[in-house]
């Protein structure tokens, strides 16, 4: 996968423990935001590597990755469900496997999935619960505050506890929803990773905008850390217009978690 | 061609926002019988020569694993479709 140079980024050199990690894309067939995630991967010191939906030999390919993002789009069009068809890719299987299952493990693969990634992480039972159309039925597409209520995962270590942050939220299907057992037991562990601030977009229950599995290597969201990584792409704040680099720190913290030899 | 029908609803408890956007339009058209609306899907799957015993099994498997989502969804009906029926 070729990601050009960005026209404004952040030069300085990655802490010399980072370098030479490698992060696994995936794209299925239906998938946008591949080259925006591959660039987010570069613009945070690690070297990102294509990963395909349909690889015959998915599990060799992982093999000497040290994590992997299933980012956004609309795989095979979200047809049947968000994520249904593209949660049966052997691609999947593999990751599955490596993550730990649904259980996960603490030297599991960490997985981040993106809107899309998140919904194929339910559908594949990676995490609980699933997405369902927005509330209000509109398609979504806006700078949106979440406030990080664990720091504690492979994704988000580099953050600070209940830190509040911006980055994009564009979508259509974005409630989350599980059964209340299912959510009491998320808050109970806490595993809601993610909660959305100021304004609930889509109905979410309880506000929760991206969980965790128990291990803390798999992570799923609906907003898009990877298009507010560079200066002059983000989302505005109050030192200027597109100026928000708030999921980078994604991006850094499986970074951090490799370096300190495993998921959180 | 025999053809089984498999019925498909969002769980009574899972808010279907599009059932509510139709219970909405349904009044303003001069439709006020209708309190609620939920919608689901419906598929027809199509079968070369006789559905067996067997090849319903398949289909309340799929219907369970890939044609619907436990966690929203119920799969309300699995049943080969009548030929009269389906000829109409």
């Amino acid at each position: 996968m070729t990601t050009e140079i960005p026209l404004i980024g952040d030069y300085s050199t990655p802490g010399t423990e980072l370098n030479g990690a490698r992060i696994g894309v995936v794209t299925f067939p239906g998938t946008l935001d591949d080259v925006d995630a591959a660039r987010a991967v570069r613009l945070s010191g690690a070297t990102p590597v294509s990963l395909w939906h349909a690889d015959e030999d998915a599990a060799g390919s992982l093999k000497d990755l040290d994590a992997v993002v299933i980012p956004g789009g609309f795989s095979y069009g979200d047809y049947l469900r968000a994520g249904a068809i593209a949660r049966f890719a052997p691609m999947m299987d593999a990751i599955a496997a490596a993550a730990g299952g649904e259980a996960g493990s603490t030297r599991g693969l960490p997985v981040l999935g993106i809107c899309n990634g998140f919904q194929i992480l339910t559908e594949s039972h990676l995490l609980p619960g699933s997405m369902i159309k927005n509330d209000h039925l509109h398609f979504i597409c806006r700078d949106q505050a979440l406030a990080v209520e664990n720091n504690e995962t492979a994704w988000t270590r580099d953050f600070a506890p209940g830190q509040r942050i911006t980055i994009p939220l564009k979508n259509q299907d974005g409630q989350y929803v599980a059964d209340e057992p299912t959510l009491d037991m998320l808050e109970g562990e806490g595993r809601v990773v993610f909660r959305y601030l100021d304004v609930n977009p889509n109905g979410s229950r309880r506000d929760i905008a991206g969980i965790t599995n128990a291990a803390g290597n798999v992570v799923g969201l609906m907003p898009h850390p990877e298009h507010a990584v560079e200066p002059g792409f983000g989302p505005d704040t109050e030192h200027g217009l597109r100026t928000g680099l708030d999921g980078l720190p994604f991006f850094t913290s499986v970074l951090s978690t490799l370096a300190s030899g495993g998921a959180a | 061609m025999p053809t089984i029908v498999v019925d498909v609803m969002p769980k009574p408890e899972i808010l279907d926002p599009q059932g509510k956007a139709i219970a909405g339009a349904l009044p303003r058209l001069g439709f006020t019988a209708f309190e609620q609306v939920r919608q689901g899907k419906r598929f027809e799957l199509h079968v070369e020569g006789e559905v067996t015993d067997q090849i319903l099994e398949q289909a309340r498997t799929a219907a369970a694993e890939l044609l619907s989502n436990p966690v929203i969804e119920d799969v309300v009906n699995v049943a080969v479709l009548d030929e009269s029926e389906a000829s109409a």
